[in-house]
């Protein structure tokens, strides 16, 4: 670990802040941060709804849904990518199901919402689990009270919902984020067209043998993760996240 | 729970929502099971079903599965018998290197696979037999899980009760290797058996620092993977997927049903 950090100065103190000086790998690491927090974003939204729709309703094969839907969390990030191929590359489901509307072929897959969706899929099983078991714990009684007031949907979602599951939606963005920071797998797999830094890094490694270089935007890689989750858990004592 | 009240809150879009996401994450794990057994992926389930890629798999890739399974047990082993130790060692420290040990240990999460393997690689690439054995791709992913391992083990070990309750063995006499055997290990069991069981389960799915650290007969699973997905027929990449499916994935429910046991008996 310290000889990848002490790598780039071999070639000059410059290399540490190629990441800024270069545009390339600034728009690289740009795409890859605004990409993460629209994954991020996202796969909360929908991984709190569902998990909250799991933890309120009982119903017949709750427990099988539950753990298919977290069963992705233990997929390798190239099946994953796999997976969008399957759904959006060239002979993909959703290419035969435009072609049948009378569209055309769509490939999705290679582009920037093929890596989306992959990303949403990797991340969405650890933020169901995570939701279900906070909304399970959630204290019902504010919510009641507040339906007693006669608060609307909306207030209780704003005022009841989201607060109650606030420690866990901050140490969950954190751990999404991370995680969406540094697939490289799926990415790899989709050979996309959208450049995120992963990639970009093992371009540098492996076309270029350019080490000095790959190191350095590795640091600013972790960096930047490192300090999310730092902040997170700085603010968050209480929740508990599947990792 | 209040099923009557709150099942009418958000009732049709979160319901609508959960469907949308099960059809999401469904979908493409049925259709890449379904397209590992067609003969012809893009003619459909018209083309036949065959196993002809599935034997094609096997005889093309069927050790990568062996050697991820001997990586991924040797990595639980490892990562156990020397994280379990470092665990206590942290966990019964006040010092402040102790601390920033700590707060280093949450780094796997956070520097990209790619970052460790690049790192090992620029360390130990010259000796070249290790870097052409399995073993490379172990300690790698031994660097990887270890934290893992302490930390798990590391936060059951902080409990308050357990601390007291050493103290009171220590108080009746009880030497370390009494206290260790009679308090500590059985208290922290489940915290053990969880943790090996999650290295172990990423280490089977570890592509990212493995990918930078195989070579072309140094193979595991996931590698296999994505060389299948580069350069074979998508039915060959299908059928490669529903192995893992098969093999891998009760492997690891069943795990899980061992390790929720333990948690059962050990567990307070």
């Amino acid at each position: 670990m310290a000889w990848l950090i002490a790598l780039p100065a071999h070639k000059g103190w410059a290399t540490y802040i190629a990441i800024f000086t270069h545009p390339r790998y600034w728009l690289s690491l740009l795409n890859t941060v605004g990409l993460s927090l629209l994954v991020t974003f996202c796969t909360l939204v929908l991984g709190g709804a569902v998990g909250i729709f799991l933890a309120r309703h009982a119903f017949v094969g709750r427990a099988v849904l539950l753990s298919v839907l977290t069963l992705p969390l233990s997929f390798p990030g190239v099946i994953i990518g796999f997976f969008m191929i399957l759904l959006g590359g060239r002979q993909g489901l959703i290419a035969d199901l435009s072609e049948a509307l009378g569209a055309g072929r769509w490939t999705l897959a290679y582009g920037f919402l093929g890596l989306f969706l992959a990303y949403l899929y990797f991340s969405l099983p650890r933020a169901i689990a995570t939701y279900t078991a906070a909304a399970e714990k959630m204290d019902c009684a504010l919510e009641e009270a507040a339906k007693t007031l006669g608060a609307s949907r909306y207030a209780i979602l704003r005022d009841v919902w989201i607060p109650e599951l606030a420690p866990t939606t901050l140490a969950c963005a954190a751990i999404v984020f991370a995680t969406s920071m540094g697939a490289f797998g799926t990415a790899f797999t989709l050979a996309t067209k959208f450049e995120v830094l992963p990639i970009t890094i093992y371009s540098e490694f492996t076309n270029y043998a350019n080490f000095a270089l790959a190191a350095s935007l590795s640091i600013a890689l972790g960096l930047v993760t490192w300090s999310v989750m730092y902040l997170a858990r700085r603010y968050s004592h209480s929740a508990t996240v599947l990792l | 729970m209040s099923q009557p009240l709150s099942a009418h809150r958000f009732p049709l879009t979160l319901a609508l929502l959960t469907v949308l996401v099960t059809l999401f994450m469904l979908t493409p794990m049925a259709l890449s099971m379904t397209a590992g057994l067609v003969n012809n992926y893009s003619r459909g389930l018209a083309s036949g079903l065959t196993t002809r890629w599935l034997e094609q798999v096997w005889e093309g890739y069927g050790d990568t599965l062996f050697w991820s399974l001997v990586i991924a047990s040797s990595c639980a082993v490892i990562t156990t018998v020397v994280g379990v130790p470092c665990a206590y060692a942290l966990a019964r420290s006040r010092s402040r290197g102790a601390r920033l040990f700590e707060e280093l240990l949450t780094l796997p999460v956070a520097v990209p696979g790619l970052a460790t393997g690049l790192a090992l690689i620029l360390v130990y690439g010259q000796f070249r037999y290790f870097r052409q054995s399995f073993l490379f791709i172990l300690v790698g992913h031994i660097v990887f899980t270890l934290p893992f391992v302490v930390r798990t083990v590391g936060s059951a070990f902080a409990n308050r009760e357990l601390i007291s309750l050493e103290e009171a063995a220590r108080t009746l006499g009880a030497g370390f290797a009494h206290r260790l055997l009679g308090v500590l290990i059985p208290a922290v069991m489940p915290a053990i058996v969880a943790s090996a069981l999650m290295v172990f389960t990423l280490s089977v799915g570890e592509f990212n620092l493995t990918w930078m650290l195989h070579t072309p007969l140094t193979r595991t699973l996931p590698v296999g993977l994505a060389d299948s997905y580069a350069s074979m027929r998508i039915e060959v990449g299908s059928a490669y997927t529903l192995i893992f499916f098969i093999v891998v994935l009760p492997l690891l429910w069943g795990l899980q049903v061992i390790a929720n046991e333990v948690q059962k008996r050990y567990g307070t």
